[in-house]
């Protein structure tokens, strides 16, 4: 068994939450300057030449890319060979959250009782936490700092399995549509498609992630994937909802098997601020 | 004088504003917001229609105010501001009639409102503007100072007074009733069957 210390998870979360809210993903770069070359309407090419401006000013000058620095989102994919010593893991990582979000000047947006008291943390905890169980001896920390903005916008549903892609199709664009402004277009739109209601939603947070210009190995799926970028951008609805042709800088789906009687589909909704830092220990 | 027109397509406006320069902001204009401001969001706005609705006095004079709906991040020791962009404006739907009738004339935020709130608007002679969300660092350099002046207890979502200078903005719904989002949309749509996108004068306009 390869040991490793909660004092370094709690360190490297902590790392990984400032460089997240501070530091846009090169893909997510690559992929705000390719639409800002081909839009065309003026004020959402102002706009998007305005996110430009921001992602450098952030970095340079160390102000959060976004005051909403999110629920603090974890993905954990931890190696079975794995022994982690000195304390709880869980516990690790909250630690690692509080430090990142009050020595980096980040912003505390969690709220204890969500119905009543609605008091907050102070210092952005409870952490969202997943895990996965994988062959190995490593560890993989991917912090995923999540408006509530966008997050807000997500949807599910679960379809007749004979209503197919075509549901699909209408339920991605008809949920666009009506979300508007609210997520800040340009948008990662993250899809997860079969499994059950509470893995469907997963596989779309996941899918954010897995980076703008990628597309998913399966062909029929990748299809889909540019079918829906394309008619997506069709809508109009454009950088913060002003009229253009950039409304999503990626649609990307992940899938898994389904049982016989159900089609379920979850949309996660990330705003063009899509933010995520990992690392392996 | 409050309101000056910078150029055809941008003004720049300091509180107070009257209801006479409501009146000349549009659609699509860009507006260049300079002076003090107040901050509220969700728990502020919860906090001071209750206390509105109890016949109370709320605790800044909101008549001609602009108040920005943004939860900062807390400024690094040195530095003016935080991360300053603006929040969902849709949530403060439900308190801005309210607002509105109190004498706020100008709101900033993100996103779609309401019917409810539009139809506010022209009744009460007050504009909606939409300040880029996510662009909160770069946002943040037009603040030149931040201060609480109430609801201490409520952290990030406290009222704050914010001093700006040319602080960019877009009108999105403006008092006589025309909403940027749904003729934005539209004009795009509409251009785009034609195969090229022609710009009207009023809702795309050049840089600010």
């Amino acid at each position: 068994m390869r040991e490793i210390h909660v004092d370094v998870i709690q360190e490297t979360i902590a790392r990984l939450c400032v460089d997240a809210t501070h530091r846009l993903p090169v893909d997510v770069r690559e992929g705000l300057l390719g639409a800002a070359a081909t839009e065309k309407a003026p004020l959402a090419q102002k706009i998007l030449t305005d996110l430009i401006s921001n992602f450098e000013i952030a970095e340079r000058q160390m102000v959060p890319l976004c005051q909403d620095t999110g629920t603090a989102v974890v993905f954990v994919e931890l190696g079975q060979d794995v022994h982690v010593v000195g304390g709880s893991l869980e516990d690790a990582i909250n630690a690692g959250v509080a430090r990142g979000y009050q020595e980096g000047f980040l912003r505390a947006s969690i709220v204890t009782h969500p119905l009543s008291t609605r008091q907050n943390t102070k210092n952005n905890t409870p952490a969202v936490v997943h895990y996965e169980i994988v062959p190995g001896d490593r560890l993989h920390l991917t912090v995923l700092p999540k408006g509530a903005g966008c997050e807000n916008m997500s949807r599910f549903a679960n379809f007749l399995p004979r209503a197919g892609k075509d549901a699909i199709i209408e339920f991605v664009l008809r949920t666009v549509e009506e979300v508007g402004g609210n997520p800040c277009p340009p948008l990662v739109i993250g899809i997860g498609i079969g499994g059950t209601a509470e893995f469907a939603m997963g596989l779309a947070k996941k899918a954010i992630f897995r980076g703008v210009g990628s597309q998913n190995a399966d062909p029929e799926v990748a299809a889909l994937e540019r079918e829906l970028y394309t008619k997506v951008n069709a809508l109009g609805v454009g950088p913060q909802a002003v009229g253009g042709s950039t409304t999503a800088l990626a649609v990307n789906i992940l899938m898994h098997p389904t049982h016989i009687a159900s089609l379920p589909v979850g949309i996660n909704i990330q705003c063009h601020s899509a933010r995520s830092q990992e690392a392996v220990l | 004088m409050t309101i000056e027109r910078v150029n055809e397509h941008t003004v720049r406006i300091s509180p107070l504003i009257t209801e006479e320069e409501v009146r000349q902001l549009h659609i699509g204009d860009h507006v260049l917001v300079s002076g003090a401001i107040y901050t509220a969001r969700d728990a502020a706005h919860k906090r001071m229609v209750d206390t509105l609705e109890a016949g109370g006095a709320l605790p800044i004079d909101v008549r001609g105010q602009l108040i920005y709906y943004v939860g900062p991040t807390p400024a690094r020791p040195g530095r003016v501001s935080g991360a300053v962009g603006p929040t969902t404006s849709m949530r403060m739907d439900p308190f801005t009639p309210r607002m509105l009738a109190a004498g706020m004339k100008v709101c900033m935020g993100k996103g779609n409102r309401g019917a409810e709130v539009r139809q506010a608007l022209q009744q009460y002679t007050g504009v909606y503007l939409m300040a880029v969300g996510g662009a909160a660092a770069m946002l943040s350099l037009f603040i030149r100072s931040i201060e609480v002046v109430a609801y201490e207890d409520l952290g990030t979502e406290s009222i704050k007074r914010m001093v700006v200078e040319d602080f960019p903005a877009i009108v999105m719904d403006d008092c006589y009733g025309r909403d940027l989002l749904t003729e934005g949309r539209k004009q795009y749509r509409d251009q785009a069957t034609l195969g090229s996108y022609v710009p009207s004068d009023r809702i795309v306009v050049s840089a600010g």
